[in-house]
């Protein structure tokens, strides 16, 4: 569903993604960690269709995204990291309009909006200006309105920043239903655990390219490392961690 | 246990980070830097020479009135120190709103171990340069006109100085507790609201004041006799109590006996001082509960009424991406009172505007057939000048606007086309109403020939759209997504540019239809026939060089917006 294939990003001499190859098949939850500055945030807005690849391309569901943009982008749904979004515009508007921009409108929409929010507890707010909204709150609408238009995939950069524990749950249960129904799913996050419980395959990338990829069991098989955190430490930061004390007593 | 020493950062230490970062701003190589820093230089110094010329003629004539010349010249001094204090108070109050509730280096200096004195005073001081600084630049060359009229001498600049400090400390105090204290009782956010629409309403009225007094007079040697009486009717509100009064004495006892008023300086030094420590305390008492309200978010509600439902079903034709982007663009519009509140200021351009042509005098002697017609035709210049300018302030940011939420328009299907047709549309439809009624009502006024009546319409119709396509594509490439306050965006470097492309159209324009309408009116009072092939050539190069300033700045715009990468 989604092909990445030699997908380089450079930001004049730097290279934040260097040459990935990727292919995120339908009915899967994919898994992409790394740490600060690894080239995560670049590559999920190259699939997004936000940034142009310096080489390489994205494929959604076989249709080129710099080939044919729209419609590689309407089968697509992205949730950034930072939740801006328009301020004078209330919970519900918002829904509407970012549904009108997928071209969709109708009773239909109307319902799976208010379910959404009510799914998100923001059933009460939904006539509410965005700016009276917290953090938390704004990144529940934002994720809402990538499922209002129920696209084929979804890309979703950090999504658990700022949520709820309450918000974190029904969230993880959401992705995973919306995966078994035949979905894809592309995911960064920085909280291991729920990579290691949620995702039937994981990529970890670091310095712009992928260390390693692959299922759990495979990860555990290709390494002495037995949690995800041991593997995460020794590709990305083992040396930062161990220099930990040297810092606090410097 | 050893007491650790408390930490208290000085006064000098909070001011650090406004110090580098004007130190930076002033050494960045932002593009086009140095042009538009020439060109507002240039702008300056006219100012100041138009200021300083009028004033200087205003004042020898009152020199040489005999007896109540110098009273006069205390008067308006009085009435300039007045306003200016109304100015100030009133731009303080707004600037306190920013610098005291709403920057964004407030949590970090909340947070810190910082005396809450020295908090103050950083922040007056930085209130006070902000909302100050161009009361001081403006007063430059009236202090130069009255010292030079009256004889001054070297040291009057220095007297003027020490009087003028605390002329600005007062309103500046003032404000703050002005606004410490609506802070208190409404959310900041919300007295930004009211605060804004105020100071454009306050803005606006002192322009249209200014201009129903008909300054223009003043230029005309009989025009004196009605200053005097306006002078003297007006009355400025005078009272002991006011430090404009102060002022007001203390300069003008130094220009007619040559010596200090300490009564004057004293009152207004002692003052300044009660004033600082009552704000003080004022701030000491209330600043904490009023920042923590801030920090809180009132919550606004908002309902679609009936006149979205009309609109939403009247723009059902043009499809679901279109209609919810126009929807949202009105939303937007309507719901920012920072936006919409400049309205208020276009109503009074457009007043002053019809107000100038109803008051030209285009009758008497030396007023010829030739002039009669062909100030409709430069009406056009004018009209388009007032167009370019709303369309610099309401359509050049669009696309600039756009900055924080374009992930949204980039990641969808949506095509970047729609987005800027629909800003276009969203602009352009109301100022082409405005720009047809503007021209109807002034022909009607200057009583224009049906002909030049109809090519006045056309012309402006048509340049309504070029101006609005230019401020659309020239916001587009000159883009300043990081500015989260719309009214700073038309006067970047882009706007620079926009403005000067927009007065270059226009001259295109009204030089291509010159010669036919010269042609028309010479026929018109020979009694002769245009030739109608001359007309055809040379409106349709005025019509098609609009066309291409309307759609090739929208397709090179479009073209740039699918590159950007935010």
């Amino acid at each position: 569903m989604i092909e990445l294939k030699g997908l380089t990003k450079k930001f004049g001499s730097f290279t934040a993604v260097n040459g990935i190859n990727l292919t995120v098949p339908r009915g899967e939850l994919f898994g992409f960690l790394g740490p600060n500055g690894a080239g995560k945030t670049t590559s999920l807005r190259m699939i997004a269709g936000i940034l142009r690849p310096t080489a390489g391309s994205v494929s959604i569901g076989g249709i080129d995204i710099n080939a044919d943009p729209v419609a590689a982008k309407s089968r697509l749904g992205f949730i950034p990291d930072r939740p801006f979004i328009y301020e004078k515009l209330t919970g519900s508007e918002f829904l509407r309009f970012v549904a009108g921009l997928y071209d969709q409108m109708g009773p239909e929409v109307e319902h799976r909006g208010r379910e959404l929010l009510a799914l998100f507890d923001l059933e009460e707010w939904r006539d509410e200006l965005v700016e009276s909204y917290s953090h938390g709150m704004r990144q529940k609408l934002i994720i809402a309105s990538a499922f209002v238009h129920r696209p084929d995939v979804i890309v979703v950069d950090e999504p658990h920043v700022g949520l709820d524990p309450k918000s974190i749950k029904i969230l993880r249960e959401m992705l995973r239903e919306y995966v078994n129904r035949g979905h894809t799913i592309m995911m960064s996050t920085h909280t291991l655990e729920v990579a290691e419980q949620m995702c039937d395959r994981i990529a970890i990338i670091a310095g712009g390219e992928i260390r390693v990829c692959g299922t759990m069991d495979e990860l555990r098989a290709a390494s002495t490392d037995k949690t995800l955190e041991q593997i995460f430490l020794r590709l990305t930061g083992e040396r930062a961690a161990r220099n930990l004390m040297d810092v606090l007593e410097a | 246990m050893t007491t650790a020493a408390v930490p208290d950062p000085g006064l000098r230490h909070l001011l650090i980070p406004k110090v580098l970062t004007a130190r930076v701003r002033m050494a960045s190589g932002e593009r086009g830097r140095g042009a538009r820093l020439t060109v507002l230089i240039s702008i300056g110094i006219v100012f100041w020479l138009f200021i300083f010329s009028v004033l200087f003629r205003i004042l020898k004539y009152f020199r040489n009135v005999e007896e109540i010349g110098a009273l006069l010249a205390g008067k308006l001094l009085g009435l300039i120190f007045a306003s200016f204090f109304a100015l100030l108070l009133l731009s303080n109050v707004i600037t306190a709103l920013s610098s005291f509730f709403l920057a964004k280096d407030l949590d970090v200096l909340v947070a810190s171990p910082t005396d809450w004195l020295r908090l103050y005073g950083a922040k007056l001081l930085e209130t006070l340069i902000n909302s100050s600084w161009m009361v001081v630049l403006m007063s430059i060359p009236m202090f130069t006109a009255y010292g030079i009229v009256f004889g001054g001498g070297a040291l009057f600049a220095l007297y003027v100085v020490a009087l003028f400090v605390p002329f600005l400390v007062i309103p500046s105090v003032l404000g703050a507790a002005i606004t410490l204290t609506l802070v208190n009782v409404f959310p900041a956010r919300r007295t930004r609201d009211i605060l804004s629409v105020v100071a454009v309403m306050a803005a606006g009225g002192l322009v249209l004041l200014f201009r129903f007094v008909r300054p223009e007079r003043l230029a005309r040697p009989e025009g004196f006799r009605s200053l005097m009486d306006f002078v003297g009717v007006l009355r400025t509100p005078t009272s002991p109590l006011f430090p404009s009064e102060w002022f007001e004495k203390a300069v003008m006892g130094w220009l007619h006996a040559g010596s200090t008023d300490w009564l004057g300086m004293a009152l207004l030094w002692t003052t300044a001082g009660a004033f600082l420590v009552f704000g003080a305390l004022l701030h000491r008492v209330w600043y904490y509960r009023g920042f923590s309200k801030a920090q809180e978010s009132a919550q606004r509600r908002a309902y679609s009424g009936w006149f979205g439902r009309a609109l939403r079903t009247a723009l059902a034709p043009v499809g679901s991406v279109r209609r919810e982007l126009v929807l949202k663009e009105l939303r937007l519009f309507f719901r920012d009172t920072t936006q919409w509140s400049q309205l208020i200021l276009l109503a009074v351009l457009v007043v002053v505007y019809v107000f100038n042509i109803r008051y030209l005098p285009l009758s008497g002697q030396g007023i010829t057939f030739f002039l009669v017609n062909i100030v409709p035709f430069l009406n056009l210049v004018l009209a388009g000048f007032v167009l370019a300018s709303i369309a610099a302030r309401f359509l050049f940011p669009a696309v600039s606007l756009e900055g924080r939420t374009l992930w949204l328009l980039r990641s969808s299907p949506m095509s970047m086309r729609d987005l800027l047709w629909a800003k276009f549309w969203v602009g352009t439809a109301p100022l082409l109403v405005l720009a047809l009624a503007i021209v109807f009502v002034t022909d009607y006024l200057l009583q224009v020939t049906p002909f030049m009546f109809a090519v006045s319409l056309g012309s402006i119709a048509f340049m309504t759209f070029a101006l609005s396509g230019l401020a659309v594509g020239f916001g587009t490439l000159f883009p300043q997504y990081e500015t989260e306050n719309a009214a700073q965006i038309p006067t970047s470097f882009g706007g620079l540019v926009y403005m000067m492309t927009s007065v270059v159209l226009i001259a295109v324009v009204v030089i291509a239809e010159a010669k036919p309408v010269y042609s028309y009116l010479s026929a018109l009072a020979n009694g002769g026939r245009a030739s109608s092939v001359q007309m055809v050539a040379w409106f349709g190069f005025a019509a098609l060089v609009c066309i291409t300033a309307t759609l090739l700045p929208l397709r090179i715009a479009q073209r740039r917006l699918e590159m950007v990468e935010r």
